[in-house]
């Protein structure tokens, strides 16, 4: 789960890490109250979106008249921002952080991640950070440090990492408390990504987080209410909150055969079929173990909900799942919503025969091969029947 | 003798009782596990499924002799289970459940480094399908009946694509030893290369079919472990070629975050390797088929 800057930003301060001084606001007006309250001369009105490379995108705009502030608020609130990462529909703007703007002589960057190779958290650190890290920075020029999960991190790795960037004197000591910071936060909430970046040295000399994202562990939100109370549903992608709902994974793409399948790894590989058979997938979905008729009616609603699904395939191979609980889901989603598109559907595994018994009587037509590589391609040769259909159609008319 | 599990591995149940372990205890012994008796805090003294309940996993050792065992309690209570069979010496757990955190599992492999390696637990998932050595007895939730005995072994993060292979082999006339999942978390209790040194040491166990995905170094690693160490063959496929990279597809550790993670990049790094890479999933039999005769 991902959270907006200004809430990572008031967790880290929680944990001792240096951040400006700053206030969330919703509309113009209250933008204006908070620089108002900040007080100097200068902010920063930050678009608060699950999205880095916001300020490349516009997503971020200095400010030294409350006027501006005003006006900058106002360009951004209630407006898509697309950035790199957002895909091209961008996401949602509903609250700005206006911030005191600091001056920077020095960018860095400073990023805890959860190292997979090594089943422990990294820190990793850069002398130079700012916009596109991700491109400029290479893997020599890291300074990391590897945290030991019984003892957590120690006060001299922090210190190798604050001299490794080239800090002197009481910015040492800073970065010391930014790291350490850090490090408990990620632990104590079950982060999987803590970065700030840029981590920077001000004109005055201080070490401040300037920006910071931070990922929180699915799996650990029942343990963090306070985490899991920060999620903002405005950010995501309605379809897919609507699934989780209803105990179904789901990810909308761009192509036009729906999948439902059991299982992540069978859900991908059905996907890689379509894309092999030479069409693409629309969606990502994994109905889960032990899927129950309604589930299964569920995950049909959804499907057929995109309106760029020409057709849809089925594939289960059960195990923890039943097949014939499989189908009657099927026939039941038929039922209630009028089935617009042409189905197939591969059953494999518990209970196989009387699922495939429970699709053949139920007078649906349905298209049901026995073998993963025919589903797939009898699911690209439907769509084509139907494109070519759809354009001879078009063509008379 | 395949890997892991036998017929006449000693097994226990944590969370014996629950109506999930119930169910799975009475498929594990229909199979053929030679299952001696469960745990569940509180209700030791108890009889369930015939078999005596216990309430703690030492006490259980020390009754049963039991060597593996399956844990289904909830995610949230994994950690704990495992932690506490590791202590009462078994050599083997299997977890099924999705869902256990991250940091949990950290601390569970933390744990684990306690004990001297030959004395170490085998841990196998969490969030994974377990343990099947064909005809002999499963500690997992795969459908049994797909699997045909033979000399080929399975390794797969995902549980679903691990029966299609063992299915798609079984069209070619090809058997399975043992199959074994590793589970979709970004930290697995064992490893690819744990489980293909089992495969390479089992004598019953002729080649082995590597069932990967996005995300993780993990692909990588095997296939450099094939290359050195193997002197079987080894069959590989990496689901989630159409995967967006940033978006977590379905299993927590199935996502395109850095250099290395894509389908077609470890592909690659296995087919550097020097091994066969079967690259649709519709041909993971016949790829074997090919590996097997060549």
């Amino acid at each position: 789960m991902d959270i907006h800057e200004h809430q990572a930003k008031e967790i880290l301060a929680g944990f001792g890490v240096p951040v400006p001084k700053g206030s969330v606001a919703f509309t113009a007006d209250e933008a204006v109250q908070a620089a108002e309250e900040l007080g100097g001369s200068r902010w920063a009105v930050k678009a608060q979106i699950h999205s880095g490379a916001r300020g490349k995108a516009g997503g971020i705009k200095i400010c030294s008249t409350t006027e501006e502030v005003e006006q900058a608020a106002h360009a951004l609130l209630g407006n898509p921002l697309v950035t790199h990462q957002t895909g091209p529909g961008g996401k949602m703007v509903n609250r700005v952080y206006v911030e005191t703007a600091v001056p920077i002589s020095r960018e860095m960057y400073l990023g805890l991640i959860l190292d997979r190779g090594l089943e422990r958290v990294t820190v990793v650190a850069y002398a130079q950070g700012g916009v596109e890290i991700e491109e400029t920075a290479s893997a020599d020029e890291a300074v990391t440090e590897v945290i030991e999960p019984a003892v957590g991190i120690q006060p001299f790795q922090a210190r190798e990492i604050a001299f490794g960037l080239g800090l002197a004197g009481p910015q040492v000591k800073q970065a010391v408390a930014a790291i350490t910071g850090a490090y408990r936060a990620f632990r104590d909430l079950d982060a999987t990504m803590v970065e700030i970046n840029p981590l920077v040295v001000t004109g005055s000399g201080d070490v401040v987080a300037l920006d910071v994202k931070m990922s929180f562990d699915d799996n650990a939100l029942f343990r963090r209410p306070s985490i899991r109370e920060l999620r903002d549903y405005s950010q995501e992608d309605p379809r897919e909150v609507e699934a989780s709902q209803h105990g179904l994974n789901y990810i909308g793409l761009d192509g036009e055969i729906g999948c439902i399948v059991n299982g992540a790894g069978l859900a991908m590989a059905t996907m890689d079929l379509i894309k092999h058979a030479g069409a693409e997938p629309a969606n990502f979905l994994d109905i889960g173990g032990g899927a129950s008729p309604e589930r299964v009616a569920n995950a049909f609603r959804l499907v057929m909900a995109d309106p760029q699904v020409q057709v849809i395939l089925v594939n289960i191979f059960a195990g923890i799942n039943r097949c014939d609980w499989v189908a009657e889901g099927i026939v039941r989603a038929a039922r209630e919503v009028e089935l617009k598109v042409p189905l197939v559907v591969r059953l494999a595994g518990t209970h196989v025969d009387e699922g495939r018994k429970i699709l053949a009587n139920s007078g649906l037509e349905i298209t049901s091969p026995e073998e993963l590589g025919d589903a797939a391609l009898a699911a690209v040769h439907t769509l084509r029947k139907k494109t070519i259909k759809a354009a001879a159609s078009k063509g008379q008319s | 003798m395949s890997i892991l599990i036998d017929e006449t591995t000693p097994v226990i149940f944590q969370g014996f009782t629950g109506d999930k372990g119930t169910f799975h205890a009475q498929e594990t012994i229909e199979y053929g596990t030679r299952l001696v008796g469960g745990v569940t805090p509180g209700k030791g003294g108890q009889t369930h499924l015939g078999l005596p309940v216990f309430n703690t996993v030492k006490e259980a050792v020390r009754a049963t002799g039991a060597k593996a065992t399956q844990i289904f309690v909830p995610a949230p209570f994994v950690a704990d289970a495992v932690m506490e069979a590791a202590d009462a010496g078994m050599e083997l757990a299997v977890v099924i459940a999705e869902g256990v955190p991250a940091q949990d599992m950290m601390k569970v492999k933390r744990y684990l480094l306690r004990y001297p390696e030959q004395y170490r637990m085998i841990l196998i998932g969490p969030n994974c399908a377990g343990v099947i050595s064909v005809g002999k007895a499963m500690l997992g939730i795969m459908p049994g009946h797909i699997y045909e005995p033979g000399r080929v072994g399975i390794v797969a993060r995902s549980g679903t694509l691990g029966y299609e292979a063992a299915a798609q082999m079984s069209k070619f006339g090809i058997g399975v030893s043992t199959s074994a999942g590793i589970g979709g978390d970004p930290i697995n209790g064992s490893s690819f290369v744990k489980i293909l040194k089992l495969f390479e040491e089992d004598d019953q166990t002729d080649a082995v079919m590597l069932i990967g995905e996005i995300g993780g170094p993990q692909e990588a690693k095997a296939a450099h472990y094939v290359r050195d160490r193997m002197t079987k063959p080894v069959v590989g496929f990496v689901a989630g070629l159409t995967a967006p990279p940033g978006r977590r597809m379905g299993h927590a550790g199935a996502i395109i975050g850095e250099a290395g993670d894509t389908a077609p990049e470890k592909g690659e790094i296995m087919r550097a390797a020097g091994m066969k890479v079967a690259t649709s999933p519709a041909d993971l039999g016949s790829t074997m088929a090919e590996a097997l005769s060549g």
